[in-house]
């Protein structure tokens, strides 16, 4: 008896191609991916983008509770990523408000406290424990920490008068002088 | 103080503690019981850590882990739904908190709309590209003329050739 066969019948090129889009389309972001992990926190030298901050209540700005960083020009701006649950930041808790203490009435520079995915409740605890009175409020929807692309906390980002970024501290302060040390050229 | 007096502040001392009572168990069914670990654990599970990428809540060892499972414990008792909880945390950490996209819309279909709009775009312009053109096809082709040789020397090889042919 004799076989029959079928003829294989080819994959519809529209079916192919929808594929090849789709992988294509994959690979794209996962590139994207790599590329932006591969990049790094924003580098010293780039303008930074107007974006604004509510405060936590009790931690206001000259009784503002809502600020924008295009508010703060002719201002250096120091930008202190945190968390309560990070211990790291517990090292350096006490030098920034030591510091804000320091610069705070010549009203040349302003300290602004980003909490990092926490919960207010143990914010503030974290706040109280430190007696830190810097202006404080929480990163929203983590927008502010995504545009400065940061790696983890504490990060702390030293911002110009002109609102140009000068200096990226990756990990917690040791020293007073370390803070001093990168905003007093600032100030000149 | 007289006897009236007495039974008078009695009476208010009672009234007081009776309303703090009431005032107290107001309070309590409002908040609601508090909640098991299984039931906090139920809506952690659809969240993720925020520090430590694709790990769900509920399994995740970290101490931001543990303050938000906190925090989810708090706002069942406070009677918030399952829907409202992921909603702020969706809202206040980010997108990335909650597992599912909010706009499930926005997230699913419109990649794959534009998946197919480009496939359909791309499979009508590889059909076009491979079809001759409607205008080129009613062209009369043209016949290659014979070549005609003057060529005296040439004329003689072909006559040679078909000699010995």
């Amino acid at each position: 008896m004799a076989e029959t066969t079928t003829p294989r019948r080819a994959v519809p090129l529209w079916i192919q191609i929808t594929i090849w889009a789709f992988l294509v389309g994959l690979l794209a972001i996962v590139a994207m991916g790599l590329n932006r992990a591969q990049q790094g926190t924003v580098q010293p030298g780039q303008k930074i983008d107007d974006f604004s901050l509510t405060l936590y209540s009790g931690y206001e700005l000259d009784g503002k509770t809502e600020i924008r960083l295009s508010d703060l020009r002719g201002k250096v701006v120091v930008l202190n990523f945190w968390a309560s649950w990070c211990k790291p930041c517990e090292q350096e808790a006490t030098e920034l408000q030591e510091a804000w203490l320091e610069y705070q009435p010549g009203g040349e520079v302003v300290f602004l406290g980003l909490d990092y995915v926490d919960t207010e409740t143990d914010a503030r605890v974290y706040l109280k424990k430190f007696s830190i009175t810097f202006p404080n409020g929480p990163d929203l929807a983590t927008s502010i920490s995504q545009y400065f692309r940061i790696r983890g906390v504490p990060e702390t980002y030293f911002i110009d008068k002109e609102g140009v970024l000068r200096y990226v501290q990756v990990g917690p302060f040791v020293s007073i002088d370390q803070i001093r040390a990168q905003i007093d050229p600032l100030l000149k | 103080m007289s006897k009236g007096k007495i039974r008078a502040t009695q009476y208010a001392i009672f009234l007081t503690l009776l309303a703090a009572l009431f005032a107290t168990l107001s309070i309590a069914s409002a908040q609601g019981p508090e909640p098991t670990d299984d039931e906090v654990n139920q809506i952690a599970k659809k969240l993720y850590c925020p520090v430590c990428e694709n790990t769900p809540l509920d399994v995740c060892p970290t101490e931001a882990c543990r303050q938000w499972r906190e925090q989810i414990r708090e706002m069942l008792i406070e009677g918030k739904t399952e829907e409202e909880i992921i909603d702020y945390f969706a809202v206040t950490y980010g997108e990335r908190a909650a597992g599912d996209p909010r706009d499930k819309l926005r997230a699913y279909l419109i990649p794959v709309v534009a998946i197919l709009a480009g496939t359909i775009l791309l499979v009508r312009a590889l059909q076009m590209w491979k079809k001759p053109k409607a205008a080129e096809a009613v062209i009369p082709a043209i016949e290659p003329k014979p070549v005609v040789h003057h060529d005296e020397y040439i004329a003689r090889i072909e006559e040679e050739l078909k000699k010995r042919n």
